[in-house]
């Protein structure tokens, strides 16, 4: 067993941490989020270093990175409170060419991902569904006869409806969109994982601002005819690829948690330091002082499972990553509340305002809480695994042998 | 021990229930319903509304324009207020100066500073905080030199809510640098109008500007100005801090934020069924609801030792107050935390531009913003850390 990162990874680490410290400050982030909600000049940036190409297979221009690599970068992200589209793009993005795109696909966009040249966003959330991925009511119909069959080209589909808070929606290039060819609005089979040309006729993108300095969008889609070359996955089998490719996401967020938990507990320590009042360091008074302790435990917790999830996300067994997936969630929620919430509190009145970078670290990680499932749904999913107990004996088991 | 309000109390009830049914005007209830940010032109409305009703201060006394209720009437009155979603009173003149200035001032100050307050005319602002006092507010620094029948300030007060609407500021500066921190501090009236005050807005994390930065250069400030003695500031202050604190505990408003917080659960969906019949949430809900059930008995066993503490001519809660305000406000916490949390990801859209109508946009918008922006009553108002060290001292005797 080794913990220890490899000496490309401490590389990635060091010149991406570089990077931004010199070309991404708060200051400069500030700008851009009051400003047009990304910089081209970061993301030229970031694809120059090769960032793009990490999640990218080798034969399609990238470097076939591990859950581990991806970890290294997104917490390196969310050390820097990166505002680009790098989530939506080369983590969702590419993982849906990846797990379900076709030969032709991923020749025809990975490429493009790994140099920086295309972006990419996921439209899957809709007003209804809260953290239900199946929860999809945007519809896909085959072609017929009818006003909205007959959009839909041979072979092809008529897509109808909307979807809310996509991440990036308005900066991307194409957005993959899930939309219900069959069944329920509940339903897990009936969903179909298509990619849309944002510039299609029929696509409407209304871009805002998020609360964590994102961008997000609403997507609506009226009479959008795609063909069967648009499909990602299985028609009618899309739930699986929207599953695998949460996991992704999910591990890639614990990782941004973890960066910027870590930015949060260095600061909060430093003005523990720093402040005075009484005429010592506030740092001297022992409720504060337990606060930070735990505020280190809680980080250490949840950075244990982000780590074993950016190894597990990699995993052929389902039922493994399932489960280190949901506990890295549940854990990092947990750790996000706590460390979030204390570090407002250790800071006082300046813990309040927009001019230091910890509170935009408290609105980003409050956020990751609310993106690709809560603490509770992803406490109720390993429950629901069923194997808690079978899995303990198991480990008690070979612990043993 | 009887639980329940007198038939009195229930009548006294329905004729404010009906009061404000007929008053409080359709839009400015809907924007605070709806967690909208007011202007000062609507919270001013409002509090002249109230005070031409001689509502606005119940905690004065009768010949300064109070109502003479007993403590369960105020306790009722906030309760109402807060139940049908009215402005906010703003403490700073009514529940802060006004109270100080009736105690320590002389004739002339409370004959021309009270009725102002009562209307409305002057809108007040708290000067306490400086950058390097907060929780050590006995520490602050902004200096007053008597030059003969002025006083010359000079300095720096900071948080200071609401500052670029006021009139009037209400400061803790000191006077005498050489004795012990807590007895060179006075208390002064300033005019916000005076040469050499500038304002500066502090942006908050929700993108809000309810606070701000007050510098004083070379102001000069009347003499007449001064409240009490030289020097005695810090015992103002003091009571200040002391008076009408049964309202801090806010259980009227978080009564009203969990029947909203229960709507919007009830409007999510997850397995299929509401949030609120989902047992992992309702839970939570419950919990909360069992919390705020207790914290509201304890400020009814509050207000009426109170009660009994006025009828013998007894003053008001003492320490127990910091019980109210630390439990107050983690009901208040928890509650916006729940909101955001059965909102999924719809918490993410940040429509600033919509915070300030109700009708645009959806009652679930600013609720995000709400949840980050009450982060601050942990912090202000004495810290519920400062709170606590009142609690292990004043009370427990550590
Ligand atoms: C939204 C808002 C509105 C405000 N409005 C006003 C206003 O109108 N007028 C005004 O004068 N002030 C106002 N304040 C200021 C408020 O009273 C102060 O923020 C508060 O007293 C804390 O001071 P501080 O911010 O300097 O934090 P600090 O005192 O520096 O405290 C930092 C941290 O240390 C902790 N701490 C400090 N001392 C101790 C101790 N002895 N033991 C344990 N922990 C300790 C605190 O609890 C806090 O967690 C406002 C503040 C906010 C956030």
């Amino acid at each position: 067993m080794d913990f220890a990162f490899s000496e490309e990874q401490t590389q990635l680490r060091d010149a991406l941490r570089r990077y931004l410290s010199q070309q991404y400050t708060f200051e400069a982030r500030k700008k851009i989020i009051h400003g047009s909600g990304t910089s081209d000049a970061a993301w030229t940036g970031l694809a120059e270093l090769g960032l793009m190409g990490v999640p990218v297979p080798e034969p399609y221009g990238g470097f076939s990175g591990t859950g581990v690599d991806m970890l290294v970068v997104m917490e390196e992200l969310g050390r820097g409170l990166v505002v680009e589209p790098y989530f939506a793009t080369a983590v969702m993005g590419a993982a849906f060419i990846k797990h379900g795109g076709s030969d032709a696909h991923k020749t025809a966009l990975l490429p493009n991902v790994a140099d920086g040249s295309l972006k990419l966003a996921c439209a899957l959330t809709e007003k209804q569904s809260r953290h239900e991925l199946h929860n999809v009511m945007l519809s896909g119909t085959a072609q017929g006869n009818d006003a909205r069959r007959s959009a839909a080209p041979d072979n092809g589909f008529s897509l109808n409806g909307s979807k809310t808070v996509v991440l990036h929606g308005a900066q991307a290039d194409k957005l993959i969109v899930s939309a219900r060819t069959s069944g329920a609005a509940r339903d897990k089979s009936g969903i179909t994982v298509f990619v849309v040309d944002k510039a299609a006729a029929g696509v409407t993108v209304h871009d805002y601002r998020t609360i964590d300095g994102m961008r997000a969008a609403d997507v609506t889609l009226v009479n959008v005819g795609v063909g069967r070359d648009a499909v990602l996955g299985k028609v009618d089998e899309g739930y699986a690829l929207i599953e695998r490719v949460a996991q992704v996401g999910v591990a890639a967020l614990c990782a941004e948690a973890v960066g910027c938990m870590a930015a949060i507990n260095e600061q909060t320590i430093e003005y523990l330091k720093t402040r005075k009042q009484f005429g010592v360091v506030i740092g001297k008074f022992q409720s504060l002082q337990h606060r930070a302790a735990e505020m280190f435990m809680e980080f250490e917790q949840a950075r244990s499972l982000a780590y074993l999830a950016s190894v597990k996300v990699d995993s052929a067994d389902a039922g493994e990553r399932a489960r280190a997936i949901h506990a890295a969630k549940v854990r990092a929620g947990r750790a996000i509340r706590f460390v979030g919430q204390s570090a407002i509190q250790m800071h006082g009145g300046m813990g309040m305002t927009d001019e230091l970078a910890v509170s935009h670290f408290f609105k980003r990680i409050s956020m990751i809480e609310a993106t690709l499932g809560d603490t509770d749904h992803h406490l109720a999913a390993f429950a629901a695994l069923g194997s808690v107990q079978e899995n303990t004996t198991a480990q008690a088991a070979a612990l043993t042998a | 021990m009887e639980l329940n309000y007198t038939a009195a109390d229930e009548a006294f009830r329905a004729e404010i229930r009906t009061w404000l049914n007929a008053h409080l005007p359709a839009d400015l209830q809907a924007k605070v319903l709806g967690h909208r940010r007011l202007s000062k032109q609507e919270f001013l409305s409002w509090h002249k509304t109230v005070a031409a009703k001689g509502w606005v201060a119940p905690g004065w006394p009768v010949e300064w324009g109070g109502t003479g209720w007993t403590p369960t009437q105020k306790h009722i009155f906030d309760e109402e207020c807060a139940g049908a979603g009215t402005p906010q009173i703003m403490p700073f003149g009514i529940a802060m100066v006004g109270p100080v200035i009736m105690r320590f001032g002389n004739e002339g100050q409370k004959r021309h500073y009270l009725p102002r307050i009562l209307d409305g005319t002057d809108w007040w602002c708290q000067g306490y905080s400086e950058p390097g006092s907060g929780s050590d507010l006995a520490s602050l620094k902004t200096r007053a030199e008597r030059r003969g029948d002025k006083y010359i300030v000079n300095g720096q007060k900071t948080w200071t809510t609401l500052a670029q609407h006021a009139d009037m500021i209400f400061c803790l500066v000191r006077t005498d640098p050489e004795v012990k921190k807590q007895e060179g501090i006075s208390f002064l009236l300033i005019n916000m109008k005076s040469p050499g005050i500038t304002v500066r807005p502090i942006v908050t994390m929700d993108e809000d500007a309810e606070v701000n930065e007050v510098f004083f250069d070379n102001v000069e400030v009347p003499v007449e100005n001064l409240i009490g003695e030289e020097n005695k500031g810090w015992t103002y202050a003091k009571y200040l801090l002391g008076h009408e604190r049964t309202g801090i505990a806010r259980v009227g408003g978080s009564k009203r934020e969990l029947a909203f917080l229960k709507s919007v659960a009830a409007e999510q969906q997850v397995d299929g069924k509401s949030l609120m019949q989902d047992m992992r949430f309702a839970s939570k809900v419950a919990d909360l609801e069992i919390e705020l059930m207790a914290l509201e008995m304890t400020v009814l066993r509050v207000v009426s030792a109170e009660s009994h503490a006025a009828a013998q001519g007894k003053g008001g809660p003492g320490p127990e107050a910091s019980l109210l305000k630390v439990k107050g406000t983690e009901v208040q916490q928890r509650l916006t935390e729940l909101m955001v949390e059965a909102i999924g990801p719809r918490a993410l859209p940040f429509h600033v531009d919509r915070f300030d109508d109700p009708a645009k946009g959806e009652a679930i918008d600013p609720l995000a913003a709400y949840y980050f922006n009450y982060r601050k009553t942990s912090i202000y108002g004495g810290s519920n850390e400062i709170q606590k060290n009142i609690m292990t001292q004043m009370i427990l005797g550590l």
